[in-house]
């Protein structure tokens, strides 16, 4: 079943075509990934496909819905999630706290409730308190919850952006180079959360990586993009084996 | 509710409630006089205002610099109203018209928050900063101008309702209010605003709507500060509200902390204070002040107590960990 799909998107910045006619389909529990040069177009996609960008034309589906005049919020109730390249914590916030507010809209109790602390109040947000530490504690960052997200050490920060993610219930869920900046025992690690979250959750994961180690390691599908054009597709051995994908990154 | 809380409400009522008894002996036996009550009353409304201030300041993140223009609302519509509840002669008791009053000021400010604050809130940072005190301005300006309020001459008349020992329950009530407004799921959103819009967004917070709530709600506790001052000085003008206020109670959310409600209530107990006490040296009294703030700035520019909250608590504890730790450093050194 098609979760997310993306017809002909194609975005121009003012006379610069970033994405031409990029066409996408996820189907439900896939790990794809989408690799591709240095301003190849892949964040702009993953913009487009989040909200945060408009396509100048196209259209892309979310579980039956058109989300183009979505906002990015909106896109995450509608089961799209996202982390980012450069990470984004609440990062004078505690793990929990972090986690806690991507929880935000399944704590059902208005503001008078919350101000006056009813019977409602303290239900609710025991149980998003405990919701959320066991969503920490299958990313084994339990010990964790009272840090603040600034002092944790990197690749516990790129975990708990994922557990963040994780935390509003996505059916897809869109890493942005997850494994940028992490060393090779991290990036093995890293492999097995995304492989494993997979499986628990029963998502759809769409990766942007550079590490080919890690793409190839663990995606069953990749898409190759360069100059905002799909350029090849397909599994990992055959990626490999394009021509057009070798001329991409290593040039004639 | 676990057991640490349960102390730390217990803590704190009795800190509350032994504060107001210290207060109601001092005031019972004379010790403070009519004067000294005045700046207790005046303390208390500036504590309301610095902390409604510091939603938009400090847990929303931007920077607000109209909040006298709010006051001014809260204090105009709630003596108003106030007013004519008088005049149609029904007896109600002083205590009642007050919260009344407040209410009226705090809804009607709140709503011009909602309106000024929908079109406003696209802005970030000092344009914001430089439209809510354009608003502000307007405001001031347009209670000069209208009549019914007195123009520039002042609304008269307006009964005199507040005491130390209402605006003491009052404050207490609005400063537990407002913490537990920032510890609910609508104040948690509006920091995660504070920290990353971006990430916020991506987390499924609905950033305009939280960014507008907090403005209305923090002009709705202006608003409620407002009606207070009116009802304490039974007279308003709106020279009063001049954007030199609103940066006063600014300084004062800044001096306290940004986004630490303690903070703000410490720093409008001393900044409120201070002025007052250094009366007596007359013409260095400006210069002493701007002093402080100069050298608070320069040694602790996050504020004093920064983004985290004194906990009566926690600081009990504290308290006892030393005792016990010199009771066992000195046990060691005698062995």
């Amino acid at each position: 079943m098609t979760v997310l799909s993306a017809k002909n998107i194609t975005m121009q910045f003012g006379g610069l075509t970033a994405v031409d006619q990029f066409n996408l389909e996820l189907d439900s529990n896939e790990l794809v990934g989408l690799i591709g040069p240095n301003g190849a177009g892949k964040t702009t996609i993953f913009n487009m496909l989040t909200g945060v960008y408009v396509p100048t034309s196209g259209d892309i589906v979310l579980n039956n819905e058109s989300i183009l005049k979505k906002t990015p919020h909106d896109i995450v109730k509608l089961g799209a999630s996202r982390t980012f390249q450069n990470i984004r914590l609440f990062k004078d916030l505690t793990a929990l706290e972090n986690v806690k507010i991507a929880y935000h809209n399944f704590i059902n109790y208005n503001m008078i409730q919350g101000m006056f602390r009813t019977k409602k109040f303290w239900t609710e947000e025991k149980k998003a308190h405990e919701e959320c530490e066991k969503l920490l504690d299958i990313f084994d960052m339990g010990e964790y919850a009272d840090t603040l997200a600034k002092n944790l050490p990197y690749g516990q920060q790129r975990k708990l952006e994922i557990a963040r993610a994780l935390a509003s219930e996505p059916k897809v869920l869109m890493l942005d180079e997850p494994a940028a900046g992490m060393n090779p025992a991290e990036t093995v690690e890293l492999m097995e959360t995304i492989h494993f979250i997979r499986n628990k959750f029963d998502i759809t994961v769409l990766l942007i990586e550079h590490d080919m180690k890690l793409v190839m390691g663990i995606c069953e599908r990749i898409l190759v993009v360069d100059y905002g054009k799909t350029i090849a597709e397909g599994t990992p051995d055959e990626i490999l084996k394009n021509p057009e994908v070798i001329r991409a990154y290593l040039g004639n | 509710m676990d057991k640490n809380k349960r102390k730390a409400y217990i803590i704190n009522t009795i800190s509350v409630v032994s504060l107001y008894l210290v207060f109601f002996i001092l005031i019972q036996t004379k010790v403070m006089n009519k004067y000294f009550i005045g700046i207790a009353i005046l303390t208390c409304i500036m504590i309301i205002m610095a902390m409604s201030l510091n939603i938009v300041a400090g847990f929303l993140g931007e920077m607000a610099l109209g909040h006298a223009g709010f006051m001014a609302i809260g204090a105009y519509s709630s003596a108003y109203f106030s007013i004519a509840l008088m005049d149609t002669g029904i007896a109600l008791p002083n205590i009642v018209v007050l919260i009344l009053a407040m209410i009226v000021g705090g809804i009607v400010t709140g709503l011009v928050g909602f309106l000024i604050g929908t079109p406003t809130l696209r802005l970030r940072g000092d344009y914001l900063g430089i439209v809510t005190i354009g608003f502000s301005e307007i405001i001031r300006i347009f209670f000069i101008n209208f009549a019914p309020t007195g123009g520039a001459a002042g609304l008269k008349g307006i009964t005199k309702l507040v005491t130390f020992n209402n605006v003491y329950w009052i404050t207490i009530v609005i400063i537990i209010l407002i913490f537990t407004f920032g510890r609910s799921k609508q104040g948690r959103a509006i920091i995660s605003i504070r920290e990353d819009e971006i990430a916020s967004e991506a987390a499924g917070i609905p950033t305009t709507k939280y960014k507008v709530l907090a403005f209305t709600v923090s002009s709705f506790f202006a608003g409620m500060g407002g009606a207070l001052y009116a009802h304490y000085q039974a007279f308003v003008e709106p020279s009063k509200f001049t954007f030199m206020f609103s940066i006063e109670m600014f300084v004062i959310v800044v001096l306290g902390g940004l986004g630490s409600l303690t903070g703000s209530i410490i720093a409008a107990i001393i900044l409120t204070v201070l002025p007052e006490m250094l009366r007596g040296f007359a013409e260095y009294r400006l210069l002493v002040y701007s002093l402080a703030l100069v050298v608070m700035m320069i040694f602790r520019p996050q504020g004093m107590l920064g983004r985290s909250e004194f906990s009566l608590t926690k600081f009990i504890d504290s308290l006892m960990l030393r005792k016990d730790m010199k009771n066992s450093i000195g046990g060691g050194e005698a062995q």
